[in-house]
Parts: C-alpha cells; sequence; structure tokens
C-alpha cells in the first residue's frame, strides 16, 4: 500500500505533499514519541495526535514515512516545513487512532 | 501599549537560550493585588492608585475570573454623565472576562511571543492547579533579563578561563559537537538529526545510524527537557561509534530510579507534547553495546552510549 492509497482509506486530507509515494510496511501508533522511537519499524506511517514539528523529528529519525494526524488535529505550519525538508507526508484524518490503525490493519493484512 | 523589545525568534543565540530557559514563574511578581468580583469599582481604582498598578484581576475563591483594567475604571467615569452610580458597579460588571493566561512552567519565551501576539501590558499567570500564582509584565521580562545576562557573562568568562582539553586515547575519524538549550522544543531533535546525517553519508549502515539516532535523540532531548542545557558529541572511531551527553545540571538525584522504565519528573506541559514518558534512558541503554552514566547533583551528568560497527 502506498502512502496516498493509505491516506484515502482513513480518509485523510494531504496537508504535507511533498513526498516519494513509496509502499508502507505498515503502521506504528503511539501519542509518546519514545515509545515511538523504541518500537516503530523503518517504513511505518507514524498515526499519532502528536501534532508538532518534533513528531516530524522522531519520523525522521527512525524512518517513517509518513504521519497521520488523527481526531482532526490542528497541523502547525513549522510542523509542515519541517516535513516538507525532510519529504515525509502528513495526512489529516477525522478518525480516531484506534479507527486508522483498524482500517489500516483490515487493508494491510485482512 | 507596552511592548517587548525582544524578539522570541531572532535575537542572539544567549538571549535566546535565556528565554527558554527561563520559567515565566522565575520572572512573575507574585503577591498580586487582586479584587472579588463583587468590590466596586471605586475600591477597585483606589486599589489601582494605591500600588500604582493598571491592572488588577478579579479571584473568586482563589480562581482568576477577570481582570479590570485601567481602561474599563476610565469607561465607568466616563459613563457616569448618565449613569451617577457607574463607579459603584461590582467588578464583575465591568470586568474583562475572558482573559489570556500563561502557566508559570511556559518558558519566558512564550511570555514574549504572547505580548507581541495580543499587546496586553499584563498577563495574569496561573499554577497547575490552575490558581492566580503572579502576574507578569514586559518590565518583569526586562528586569529577569538583566540578572540572567550578567550571570551568563560572569559564567562565560569561568568557561573561557577553563577551556584547556585533555587529548587521550585513540583519536576519532569524526568528532561533532553541539549544544543544546533547555526547553527549546522548536530545535530539539536537530542535533540527532546532524549526526544521522554524519553517519549516513559515511557510508553507515541504516540499522547502525538508527540506533545512534535514537540514542542520541533520547540523550538529546535530555537535556532540552530536564538540563539547564549541554552539549551533545558524536565521535566515529574505526570500530565504534560514541555518543556522549555532556550537560550544566541539575545532576539526577536517583540514577538507579531514572535507569527504570516510566520514571519520569517532566511536567504535565512537557508530558502533553508526548515526551517525558520515562523510556528515555532505558531506549539508550537498549540500543547502546556499552552504557554508562555519571550524575552529580548540583554539577551536572554525562552519559556515553557506544554502538558497535557490527556486521550484522
Amino acid at each position: 500500500m502506498r502512502i496516498r492509497e493509505m491516506a484515502s482509506i482513513v480518509d485523510a486530507e494531504i496537508i504535507q505533499g511533498v513526498f516519494e509515494d513509496g509502499e508502507l510496511a505498515g503502521g506504528y501508533t503511539s501519542d509518546l514519541l519514545s515509545d515511538v522511537m523504541a518500537h516503530a519499524k523503518t517504513g511505518e506511517a507514524l498515526i499519532t495526535i502528536q501534532a508538532h514539528k518534533n513528531t516530524v523529528a522522531v519520523a525522521s529519525l527512525i524512518g517513517a514515512p509518513a504521519i497521520v494526524v488523527c481526531n482532526g488535529r490542528p497541523v502547525p505550519e513549522d510542523m509542515v516545513e519541517a516535513a516538507r525538508d525532510e519529504g515525509i507526508a502528513i495526512v489529516r484524518t477525522g478518525l480516531s487512532q484506534y479507527e486508522v490503525s483498524g482500517r489500516l490493519w483490515k487493508a494491510l493484512r485482512g | 501599549m507596552t511592548t517587548v523589545p525582544i524578539s522570541a525568534t531572532s535575537s542572539p543565540g544567549v538571549v535566546l537560550e535565556m528565554l527558554y530557559s527561563m520559567r515565566v514563574k522565575d520572572a512573575m511578581t507574585g503577591g498580586v493585588v487582586t479584587a472579588s468580583p463583587a468590590t466596586s469599582l471605586h475600591e477597585v481604582q483606589a486599589l489601582m492608585r494605591e500600588h500604582a498598578i493598571t491592572g488588577v484581576p478579579i479571584v473568586d475563591e482563589g480562581r482568576l475570573v477577570g481582570i479590570v483594567a485601567i481602561g474599563d475604571i476610565i469607561e465607568a467615569l466616563d459613563a457616569r454623565t448618565t449613569d451617577a452610580r457607574a463607579m459603584d458597579r461590582p467588578a464583575r460588571e465591568a470586568m474583562t472576562a475572558s482573559v489570556v493566561t500563561l502557566d508559570d512552567e511556559m518558558p519566558l519565551s512564550l511570555a514574549v511571543t504572547y505580548f507581541d501576539r495580543y499587546k496586553f501590558g499584563r498577563f495574569p499567570v496561573l499554577d497547575s492547579s490552575g490558581r492566580l500564582a503572579g502576574i507578569i509584565t514586559a518590565s518583569d521580562i526586562l528586569r529577569r533579563l538583566l540578572i540572567a545576562l550578567n550571570e551568563e557573562i560572569v559564567r562565560m568568562e569561568q568557561r573561557m578561563a577553563g577551556r584547556q582539553r585533555a587529548a587521550e586515547g585513540p583519536v576519532p575519524a569524526v568528532e561533532l559537537s553541539f549544544g543544546t538549550a533547555p526547553l527549546d522544543f522548536t530545535r530539539a531533535g536537530n542535533v540527532s538529526a546532524r549526526f544521522k546525517k554524519a553517519l549516513v553519508e559515511r557510508g553507515c549502515p541504516p540499522a547502525i545510524a538508527r540506533k545512534v539516532a535514537v540514542a542520541s535523540y533520547e540523550l538529546e532531548l535530555n537535556q532540552v527537557i530536564h538540563s539547564k542545557g549541554g552539549v551533545m558529541i558524536l565521535r566515529v572511531f574505526n570500530d565504534t561509534i560514541e555518543v556522549i551527553a555532556q550537560d550544566e545540571g541539575p545532576g539526577i538525584a536517583d540514577v538507579d530510579q531514572a535507569m527504570q522504565e516510566g520514571y519520569s519528573t517532566a511536567n504535565e506541559w512537557v508530558r502533553s507534547l508526548g515526551f517525558g514518558a520515562g523510556m528515555g534512558l532505558p531506549n539508550v541503554k537498549r540500543v547502546s553495546d556499552e552504557f554508562s552514566i555519571q550524575s552529580e547533583l548540583g554539577k551536572g551528568t554525562t552519559v556515553r552510549a557506544v554502538i558497535r560497527w557490527s556486521k550484522d
């Protein structure tokens, strides 16, 4: 599943669209950045409500190609800029982390 | 209205670091003159005159419910031409009820941003339980900054006097070092990103670069969240990569406790950003082949994480 396809499955709008639309290895759902650092695998989309610049830093360090911002949280401009610099996609949905994780699980493994 | 002649984004590094490292509570004035919602505007005006202030927070059972500014008093004085009892009205009828407040744990840089954004002369400051802890004006910030600048210059002079490095052990092929500033979340992660880029550019396998990135990010964030600032060093040798995080205090009271997963002293504000889960040091240890930590209260903490260039 590619990033743009994933965005449509979770009813997300693409907030930061400068990225290479590569295959996702899966997803990792967490709002604790240290937990993401410890357990997310390279190539997984990061599913979170932490919409700020530091989320991009973590995504970049662990090699997450996309961030799914849940519950329609506002995405600050400096986060968008940082993600553009790193080529990381930001998509935003009104769905919860639970709903997003469920849909992606079903699409990838179900 | 009063503005702060300091920018929270484009001032010199030293000033910015101060604005990030100090909290609102370090600069605010405590013991604020307040009035109750039932206090008459007459009495509020008397309080302003007596204490030479231009705004009085209105407090109900410790909770801030509004603020009466000098403009509100002037309006009431004007209104007396049509309503003789305008100044007898209670504060609750004249106050601004939707008050922009600051939290006492927020970095001072945020206060500067607020003065710039809202053009108010003062902001009430609330503590973690939502009670009025003080009030902050632009001159409070200036006064505090002058004191801090003085202290920093003394420290810089001491640092320059003591800057002599002992050269021992093997010489690394690459050595990078960057400073970190307390509570500077806008730049947090930059050091780790530079370390990772430097390694990737030198052909480091992604799995190893990731381990170094995890270790350096956690250590960098620890410095940003908990320390008075410090330095992050990356040293690349033939068979190992070393990340050293050295800060200037305050030191860790109980290192064994700090190494336990889930133990954290981060405040609520830091936690709301997704930090302070108490996983930092355990994460560093997990990705490291060698790990050591030394900490002394009042002095500072040094963490050394070594990652091997393994072939797997």
